[in-house]
């Protein structure tokens, strides 16, 4: 994308204190930082982990929802599902892209993926056994990342920002669709209502975890906000998606799965519970329920169309060759 | 990696507002048919565009950001290029 096959390494240079004070100068200003522009090796590196692993979570993204696209209830449902299944793996693709201006290539990305290296957002390694988790989905994690996603349309890394504008867009669509999913199952019959309820007490623990430590405990946060990678700490934006979607959930009827939650008169906020960071921290390290399903379902993907990406290629190769030659006969 | 990489495109997009063709990201692909296949498919799911051109990126060539006051700044001082340069008196109305 926007040409990084010019991209020159300029390693000989990459702490030079001055460049260094001319790149920040840049941020201050709100410039966008472009692909060919210099930029710190830590900035290079943090964005091609933290646009890889956003990638690699759009990608793994697609398989808990894959799970119900033959059953869903409806077709107006399905192809609703289904559209948003192909959005993800569009997204996928605009974050690949932006990670590769900065000078690792897709093949490199999908194998840190494949091998484990590299991490993809925790919450796609819980299980959707019912058809209300398709509308929790769309309702709360697609609603948590939207509150990360926004303030990631005015990063630094101008490839970064124009692919975040994009996906914010479509996003609103997925929330949307989630939501009514929910609403229409919590209007049904008890069973349903049940099912939207029992759904909702398994997200949304691990929905609030999706915004990451607590500043607290965090350890990239300062350097990113200097160099406006990000914009607001994790407990700021933790907060302002629970003020968004507690009312929302209230609408429906449905309650939280959390005994100390409560609306603070003075300060205007819903007061959450303690977090179970021991959870998180274990489904960060492999040991969340769906860990290794998710990973063997994308060896097995990759392992399957390893043949039609050869014979593409090959394909390809076959008719340059017989355009050459045909062109050479003409002359 | 033993597979050989899938060659990497340019993707632009003309609107329905009859504007130029716009770039609007990229993706990798054999050849050119099937790149704009895949332009079609991942870059215009909500009718965003009439018309679509791919271009290899490596046929792209770019100014260098080094050369970018060589290039952009000289116009900086030629105020005269612009319409707001010139007076022209009240009387005569819009010009």
């Amino acid at each position: 994308m926007y040409a990084q096959a010019l991209n020159v390494a300029e390693k000989a240079h990459a702490d030079d204190p001055e460049l260094r004070a001319r790149f920040q100068h840049r941020v201050d200003a709100e410039e966008k930082i472009e692909p060919n522009d210099w930029m710190p090796e830590g900035y290079r590196r943090t964005l091609v982990r933290q646009i890889s692993q956003h990638a690699h979570s759009e990608i793994v993204g697609m398989l808990p929802e894959g799970n119900w696209i033959t059953r869903a209830p409806s077709l107006k449902r399905k192809a609703a599902l289904l559209a948003k299944v192909q959005d993800e793996g569009g997204h996928g693709l605009y974050l690949y892209s932006a990670a590769e201006t900065l000078g690792v290539s897709r093949e490199e990305l999908v194998e840190q993926l494949l091998t484990g290296k590299a991490k993809y957002s925790s919450i796609f390694n819980y299980p959707t056994p019912s058809w209300a988790d398709m509308g929790m989905i769309g309702w709360l994690v697609d609603g948590a990342a939207i509150m990360n996603q926004i303030p990631l349309c005015r990063c630094s890394y101008g490839p970064y920002a124009r692919a975040m504008i994009r996906i914010c867009k479509e996003e609103s669509f997925h929330q949307r669709q989630g939501y009514e999913i929910v609403m229409t199952l919590a209007k049904g019959s008890p069973a349903q209502k049940k099912m939207a309820q029992d759904s909702l007490n398994r997200w949304w623990w691990p929905a609030l975890m999706m915004f990451g430590p607590s500043d607290r405990d965090s350890q990239h946060s300062d350097q990113n906000m200097a160099w406006k990678i990000k914009r607001f700490s994790n407990d700021d934006l933790r907060q302002k998606f629970i003020d968004a979607t507690v009312p929302q959930g209230h609408f429906l009827g449905l309650t939280f799965p959390d005994p100390d939650l409560r609306l603070n008169a003075v300060t205007g906020h819903w007061e959450h519970g303690p977090i179970d960071w021991s959870e998180f921290n274990r489904v960060v390290r492999g040991e969340g329920p769906c860990n290794r399903e998710r990973l063997k379902a994308r060896q097995k993907a990759h392992d399957e169309g390893a043949w039609v990406r050869e014979a593409a290629l090959a394909h390809a190769e076959k008719r340059a060759a017989r355009k050459a030659a045909a062109k050479i006969a003409a002359e | 990696m033993t597979e050989k990489t899938m060659p990497l495109w340019e993707v632009f997009i003309r609107s329905r507002t009859g504007l130029s063709h716009r770039h609007c990201g990229s993706l990798h692909a054999p050849d050119a048919e099937m790149a704009l296949q895949a332009a079609r498919d991942v870059y215009t799911r909500r009718g965003e565009g009439l018309s679509i051109w791919v271009v290899p990126s490596s046929a792209i060539t770019a100014s260098d950001p080094q050369d970018k006051d060589a290039l952009f700044e000289p116009t900086a001082s030629k105020i005269y290029r612009h319409p707001t340069f010139y007076e022209v008196p009240e009387e005569v109305g819009h010009m």
